[in-house]
């Protein structure tokens, strides 16, 4: 099918994985927040949502409804084109990261014109790790456009607190990545996961975490702090700043940002479990995926990978409930003097081991 | 047409769209807006030369570190539409006439422009991927590279210098 020149089957698939990974993020953040309040409830000594279906897993749903049908307020004195395109703004850089991840590795399906194999990941481009970066650089507009175009000083000091926040944090988080890509020496998300493939390799783990631990958790606190969660939600600290950036909102921009926030942790779980813990690899894969055709065993690689993502989300939120939150100066102080230097520190010695014990 | 020139011509468009709107909206945060979506239009062209590299590096350092200073900086002052200070004649001709001069450097550039030049052709071309860069970088232009760094270096030591000095007066 050549119309224009362009393959369109080609961007028929791409679209479709495009539908899915969105639809997956929005449905996985959704049931983020039923799950956050769960967690907290457990680790409160409450029952927390329980009305709403079974579990109360009918929540979201409800939550979803009503934010739809509240009254919208627009302040009279605000940037009213700014207003608007600040939550649509951090909504579309929530979304955008997924583009570069793998989901699982490619599959085939016979067809008539021969077999055709598809990608799990939308666009496999070489220097998917920086891509990353950019758009987490760009997700800052959101909620700086929001909190300026309100007209609110509560929410201009949010603005820049998250600005500043963002911007130490980035650097300390590049840092530590640095190490990790100077072991990969590819930018290209597919092959970090493919050099992690199984468990167990060369008489060693294969999973970045095991070679690069002090970058894990550098990497993991700067994660963090781009999420705006606790402990370092300064932004939205409710006890100095009312609510923070979206103090101005209603109805569901209020919504769009509260639910980026989630899709945004999702994204960030993602990138942890693929850069660190194998993505979608598991120990004796091997063996599975000569045992099942290729398409269960893509499909059992995105429950692995679903998995481990969960997992991330999970200790999040059990983090979020058994810390409390940094003063902001205590919070730069950490990302400046202690993160830059210890990933710095980190990258010294990583280079050194390369050269001086693995140097062929 | 081939989808790489229906993507030119529409990458093209939106610039000169954008650069226009940076010098004719009145919202300086406007402005700036205006300015992040040429930065995204110009990495779109770097894409489309295949120097993936380039276009994301474009992104991170403009759009995404130095416009979100020029945008903290504009929200700090709160600088409106009918705040912005009007220009003297002799300022705005001295713009125009330094304005004129750089467009006048950018056209002698594109007289010795090499059509045949295969290195950065549309979609084919691997000059701007991250392996041929930094093997030019670092072997071929190592000394200019290591330079502006220390360049870099010492400008961030001057903003340092700068910052402190407040603290001194303010505490003697």
């Amino acid at each position: 099918m050549l119309l224009l020149s362009i393959d369109w089957i080609f961007i028929i698939e791409k679209v479709a994985l495009i539908l899915v990974i969105i639809l997956a993020s929005f449905g996985i953040a959704a049931y983020a927040t039923w799950g956050e309040r769960k967690v907290a409830a457990i680790m409160q000594d409450r029952i927390g949502p329980a009305r709403a279906g079974i579990f109360g897993l009918l929540q979201p749903l409800a939550d979803g409804g009503k934010l739809f049908f509240k009254e919208e307020i627009v302040p009279d004195r605000s940037t009213k084109t700014l207003f608007i395109l600040g939550p649509a703004l951090f909504m579309i850089t929530a979304l955008m990261t997924s583009a570069v991840i793998p989901w699982g590795p490619d599959f085939t399906i016979s067809t008539d014109s021969g077999i055709r194999t598809v990608s799990l990941q939308v666009a496999d481009i070489n220097i998917g790790i920086l891509y990353i970066f950019g758009v987490v650089s760009l997700g800052i507009y959101g909620v700086m456009l929001g909190g300026w175009s309100s007209n609110n000083k509560f929410s201009l000091l949010s603005a820049i607190r998250a600005a500043s926040q963002s911007i130490s944090y980035e650097l300390a988080m590049g840092l530590s990545l640095i190490a990790v890509l100077m072991l990969t020496g590819s930018l290209s998300l597919r092959d970090i996961v493919s050099q992690q493939h199984g468990f167990w390799q060369d008489g060693y783990f294969s999973w970045n975490f095991f070679k690069q631990p002090v970058a894990f958790l550098v990497f993991l606190v700067c994660t963090f702090a781009e999420l705006n969660r606790a402990p370092f939600d300064m932004p939205e600290c409710e006890s100095e700043l009312n609510m923070g950036y979206h103090q101005e909102y209603s109805s569901m921009k209020l919504g769009l940002y509260l639910f980026a926030e989630y899709i945004n942790m999702f994204i960030s779980s993602a990138v942890l479990s693929t850069v660190f813990f194998g993505g979608y690899n598991f120990p004796w894969m091997d063996q599975v995926a000569s045992a099942v055709p290729s398409g269960l065993f893509s499909l059992i690689c995105v429950s692995v990978l679903m998995i481990k993502v969960i997992g991330f989300i999970l200790f999040f939120m059990f983090i979020r409930w058994t810390l409390p939150r940094f003063r902001y100066d205590q919070l730069l102080n950490l990302g400046w003097k202690g993160l830059i230097p210890l990933a710095l520190l980190n990258l010294v010695i990583t280079g050194g081991v390369i050269l001086f014990f693995f140097n062929k | 047409m081939h989808l790489h020139e229906i993507l030119f011509w529409f990458l093209s468009f939106m610039a000169i769209v954008c650069a226009l709107g940076v010098i004719l909206s009145r919202n300086p945060v406007k402005s700036v807006l205006f300015l992040i979506a040429t930065f995204f239009s110009i990495s779109g062209h770097y894409v489309l030369m295949n120097a993936q590299f380039l276009a994301v590096v474009n992104i991170i350092v403009y759009a995404g570190a130095i416009m979100v200073l020029f945008l903290f900086v504009i929200m700090l002052m709160n600088l409106n539409a009918d705040a912005e200070p009007q220009k003297s004649r002799l300022v705005q001709m001295a713009a125009v006439l330094s304005g004129g001069a750089l467009f006048l450097v950018i056209i002698a550039a594109l007289r010795t422009v090499d059509l045949n030049n295969k290195a950065m052709i549309t979609s084919e071309g691997d000059l701007g991927l991250i392996h041929n860069l930094g093997m030019v970088l670092f072997k071929e232009y190592v000394l200019p590279f290591e330079l502006s760094s220390v360049l870099f270096l010492a400008a961030m030591v001057g903003a340092m210098v700068i910052g402190k000095k407040e603290e001194v007066i303010q505490n003697p």
